[in-house]
């Protein structure tokens, strides 16, 4: 009778953690909009900050601008998506995994194709141009 | 006697005891997720066409002569107010205060507003100048490129609108919580592809 008892709580707590699970969309809380804010305050103003002065060599500020850019999208992935490897039984994730892939893939196979494809042409754009 | 008793307390069971249960929409926040990630490759593709044909100008302007990089500081800034806001009008959600909700859509509305403005602007500024999306390589895709991001804008607040009309008729109900979080997601998603144009096209394009 006891170990009915026990097992039919047991139940009702899981059914709970598993009701919590499905309606537990992480919203943030107040704390975690304001630190992904500011850190997205910063990463805009510094690369915003560097082209206009221009104080760094160029290859330099392309390479902080850049990096930066990358670095402020996982901030708002993290703070205001709420991206985590857990939600969803981490099927975000992966989705999202799968489509960073597909992006590598598509942006760096373009850019070397055609920056190839123009550096042949060269040769024939010259030629008409000395001609 | 033990034995079968335990027999049949703890049967070998090898399906699910019980149906598992779905509420209504619980797997929006996926499926709508997913629809984010295709639209994200849309994005990369616009992004490759504009990093393969960002330098061919035609001998005609380039982002040096077109670009006003303190109009896109402002318009950055407002595109990040208004995601910072959207994000109070969830927390307003999530507390079950339905007019602070609809002030925090609102303020997140007009924001929005002012960055399509801005852009909008902007646009019509190049133009003026006959930097037509017909005058180069660049042009085209650089109007192609941002012009998307700003039509995603725009539907994104007529979105708003209609979802700022159905919280005040029908409140906060589970159907409109769904909806709120679907915008929510697709705001901060428009803030991720932003970083990608203020970065590639306008900073990167002032650097060439």
């Amino acid at each position: 009778m006891s170990a009915d008892n026990h097992s039919s709580e047991a139940h009702d707590a899981h059914h709970d953690a598993d009701h919590g699970a499905h309606d537990g969309h992480d919203h943030g809380s107040f704390k975690t909009y304001m630190i992904g804010f500011v850190l997205s305050v910063i990463l805009t103003a510094i690369p915003f900050g560097l082209v206009m002065t221009g104080v760094l060599p160029t290859q330099a500020t392309a390479l902080i601008v850049m990096g930066l850019a990358v670095v402020q999208i996982v901030v708002h992935m993290i703070y205001f998506l709420h991206m985590n490897t857990k939600s969803e039984g981490g099927w975000t994730m992966l989705a999202l995994i799968f489509t960073i892939i597909v992006v590598v893939i598509a942006l760096s196979g373009s850019l070397w194709v055609m920056y190839h494809l123009n550096t042949n042409m060269m040769p024939t754009h010259e030629m008409s141009g000395m001609g | 006697m033990s034995a079968t008793a335990i027999k049949i307390d703890d049967p070998n069971v090898f399906h699910l005891e019980e149906e598992p249960h779905h509420e209504e929409g619980a797997s929006t926040a996926l499926g709508f997720w997913l629809y984010l990630m295709s639209d994200c490759l849309i994005f990369a593709m616009l992004f490759a066409v504009f990093g393969v044909l960002g330098g061919n100008y035609a001998a005609g302007p380039g982002p040096k002569e077109l670009f006003d990089l303190e109009l896109v500081a402002v318009n950055t800034a407002m595109l990040l107010f208004s995601s910072i806001t959207y994000g109070f009008a969830m927390l307003a959600m999530v507390k079950n205060n339905k007019s602070q909700t609809l002030i925090w859509l609102a303020v997140t509305g007009l924001f929005g507003l002012a960055f399509l403005g801005i852009e909008l602007y902007e646009f019509a500024h190049l133009i003026h100048e006959g930097a037509t999306p017909q005058r180069s390589a660049f042009l085209s895709a650089f109007f192609t490129l941002v012009g998307t991001h700003g039509l995603h804008v725009t539907f994104g607040i007529i979105w708003l609108v209609t979802l700022m009309v159905q919280v005040s008729w029908k409140g906060l109900i589970p159907a409109n919580k769904r909806r709120l979080m679907c915008l929510s997601m697709f705001w901060h998603f428009l803030d991720v592809i932003w970083i990608g144009v203020f970065t590639f096209v306008y900073l990167m394009g002032m650097l060439r």
